[in-house]
């Protein structure tokens, strides 16, 4: 486990060190939430890296990350915990050729050895040395009742179990929270945490982020494709190409051994970057052609 | 429940029927509150009216949102003496529209609620017996009349009472399954955790099992009404509708569209209809203006199908078809028509233009949304709406060929 950074400054040189370009807002935010032990609640598009901050967090201060992929219908069960009804049973049964006292098997039958620990309350558990990194991905996904079992781990980093009492962590671990904004998530989810809304990036950023991870790619190609989806970013699409396919593009071309963008490449690898076909039958041809213009201009000016 | 303390003379029994009265208007007004109040009275020690007005104020008010549909039931029903013949001035104002004084300004509700028309509800006070027999049967065969009335082609008066029984329609949802569970007491899954628990209290033995159940909720309903010029009227019954739904158990989104396209379901809150109707055409610009049904599906599509259509809701599409303003793009219509259909669990068109009876969709913008409905309705008088309650309510499936044209469901009325 490594020392917290001191300072928005070190936040995103640390951030950086790690191949995450982070802005000046998201340094701010994370360090806040470092700082004031807060949950951090990220909003943003499909692919504009959510998820790889939390990542890349675990990684910088060598925590362990811990994640919870949230789902319609995930539960008690399914995040924080679940009794071992088998084991149990069992109990039961050696309890009576042993005879133990009904009092004393009352008390064992819900002890922690009978406790499956599942994603929040792993990461809570006071015996933990080291305080482990929490990503609660896709919060949007889970239906509303399930934002209300979160709400005790983000304020109090505690979970009660009524057969067993709190549990509650002896060091609070980093939380971080993602959503896609598919629905509204509850205020009272939302006022535990310190709220960022992840933008995509501009083009210089962009351009420092595929030269970090991708290295190898050829810095002509680099600008175009940057130039490329930014302009595609201005085109009013159903959805618009995050950083995450901006990556997976030009892995891609590389692939393809393109050194620049032309149209045919272009024509051919859209599926990429784009995943819907209204959006990809909308910049196909013609449309493409031009933007391929426009983006090796733009790159070539600078 | 303890037996109601009898206050002096008849206060206890008026401060019930008070109480039952607001509660009839539509305010959450529970046995316990008229209780406390009649508590509160005989500790208050009151010195004129106003004392009075603080004092059930005080017991019988929950939300601020209330105060002023209970200042108005106050003054009429601790003022007036002639309460009963104000009262069925309110209701019948065509009777002595001649020579009885101007139609109060209050609430129609609170009149409905005050003296009700069911005649199986006791008459508090002694009226003439026959009067109100009188008072029931008019009402009665208005309502017959009124369920086939056309809303474009009410009387104002008509207009209010077919809002009064639209307020009436008890809306329940076909649940759909969710993907939780609650405790059951009848055997399905096993609920090994709470079985557990027994076993420990009674030193392992199994006395019986627990169970669980499927959890079931009414899907999300959302609403997209046109409010251009030709579908005003319907758009605002519609409105009322919408908040009706609202206040049954299902979530609603709701969205009005003419020129441009507004989410007005914050709007759409506030407990009396009225007030929340009223509050949506005063935050709407385009009433009664033109229509861009494709440019308003569309922005819907792009901003808000993702947001808002997330739990399979049923969409219901409130529109005549007919663009006014650019003549229409038919095939641009079609395609956000496609695109809602396959982000919805259903899609419902109600269509005022249906209550003709040779209706043939010529127009292109309606040959070109048929196709991608599931559902397709008129929605022109109080029969058609309460059948597509029953639509909501599961009591007749949908016919979910996606593939065919589907027939008008609902016939001309």
């Amino acid at each position: 486990m490594s020392e917290l950074p001191q300072s928005i400054d070190e936040t995103a040189a640390r951030l950086l060190e790690h191949d995450y370009v982070a802005d000046r807002q998201l340094a701010t935010v994370v360090y806040l939430a470092l700082k004031l032990q807060r949950p951090l609640f990220l909003e943003g598009e499909p692919g504009t890296g959510k998820t790889e901050i939390a990542r890349t967090l675990s990684r910088m201060l060598g925590r362990e990350l811990i994640r919870l992929q949230c789902y319609e219908g995930l539960d008690l069960s399914g995040a924080a915990y679940e009794w071992n009804y088998g084991r149990q049973m069992m109990e039961i049964r050696l309890a009576e050729k042993e005879g133990i006292a009904r009092e004393a098997l009352a008390a064992e039958l819900f002890s922690e050895r009978f406790l499956n620990k599942r994603a929040l309350l792993q990461a809570i558990d006071p015996a933990r040395a080291v305080p482990p990194a929490l990503l609660i991905d896709e919060l949007d996904r889970a239906d509303e009742p399930f934002e209300a079992f979160l709400l005790e781990v983000l304020s109090e980093f505690q979970i009660t179990i009524p057969e067993l009492g709190t549990v509650k962590a002896a060091t609070p671990p980093i939380v971080v929270l993602t959503s896609n904004r598919t629905r509204e998530i509850h205020d009272a989810v939302k006022r535990r945490c310190l709220y960022h809304w992840v933008e995509f990036p501009d083009a210089a950023r962009e351009l420092q982020i595929l030269q970090r991870r991708v290295p190898g790619v050829a810095e002509d190609l680099a600008r175009q494709i940057v130039a490329f989806v930014q302009r595609l970013r201005e085109i009013e699409l159903y959805k618009l190409p995050g950083i995450a396919e901006t990556i997976e593009w030009t892995r891609a071309l590389m692939q393809l051994d393109a050194f620049v963008l032309d149209p045919r490449v272009v024509q051919d690898t859209l599926g990429v970057l784009l995943k819907y076909q209204d959006d990809i039958a909308r910049v196909q041809g013609s449309e493409a052609a031009r933007i391929v213009e426009q983006a090796r201009t733009a790159a070539a000016r600078g | 429940m303890l037996p109601l303390q009898q206050g002096p003379g008849h206060l206890a029994e008026n401060v019930t029927h008070f109480a039952r009265v607001l509660r009839a208007a539509g305010m959450p007004v529970g046995s316990d509150r008229i209780q406390l109040a009649l508590q509160a009275l005989q500790v208050a020690g009151l010195q004129g009216r106003r004392d009075f007005h603080a004092v059930l104020s005080a017991c019988l008010l929950g939300r601020i949102e209330h105060r002023e549909l209970f200042d108005q039931a106050f003054e009429l029903f601790w003022r007036d003496p002639d309460l009963e013949g104000r009262m069925r001035a309110l209701l019948l104002p065509q009777v002595q529209a001649k020579e009885g004084p101007q139609p109060a300004p209050e609430n129609r509700r609170l009149a409905e609620a005050l003296f009700p028309p069911n005649p199986q509800e006791p008459p508090q006070p002694p009226p003439p017996a026959q009067q109100l027999e009188l008072d029931a049967a008019l009402t009665f065969s208005a309502r017959e009349q009124l369920q086939k009335a056309d809303f474009e082609t009410m009387s104002a008066d008509e207009w209010r009472q077919a809002q009064r029984l639209l307020a009436q329609l008890r809306v329940t949802f076909a649940p759909v399954r969710t993907r939780r569970s609650m405790r059951a007491s009848r055997p399905g899954r096993p609920d090994w955790r709470a079985t557990l628990q027994t076993m420990a209290r009674h030193g392992g033995e199994l006395w019986n099992l627990r169970w669980r159940q499927v959890r079931t909720k009414p899907p999300p309903i959302v609403v997209l009404a046109d409010i251009s010029g030709s579908m005003s009227r319907y758009s605002r019954m519609l409105l009322h509708f919408a908040h009706l739904l609202g206040h049954a158990d299902a979530k609603v989104e709701s969205f009005v569209f003419g020129t441009r396209l507004t989410r007005t379901t914050r709007l759409l809150y506030s407990r009396d209809p009225d007030v929340a109707v009223a509050e949506v055409v005063r935050a709407v610009q385009d009433w009664s203006g033109g229509t861009r049904i494709a440019q308003c599906l569309h922005e819907f599509n792009h901003r808000w199908a993702r947001r808002v259509l997330s739990g399979n809701a049923t969409v219901l599409l409130i529109t005549d078809g007919l663009e006014a303003c650019d003549g229409g793009d038919a095939g641009s219509l079609a395609f956000e028509m496609e695109r809602l259909h396959k982000s919805c669990r259903e899609l419902v068109w109600l269509n005022p233009l249906l209550r003709f009876s040779g209706f043939q969709p010529r127009a292109a913008g309606i040959r070109s949304m048929l196709p991608h409905v599931d559902r397709f309705m008129s929605a022109h008088n109080l029969q058609s709406l309460a059948e597509l309650v029953q639509v909501l309510g599961g009591s007749a499936r949908p016919q979910r060929a996606r593939t065919t044209t589907p027939s008008p469901t609902a016939a001309a009325g």
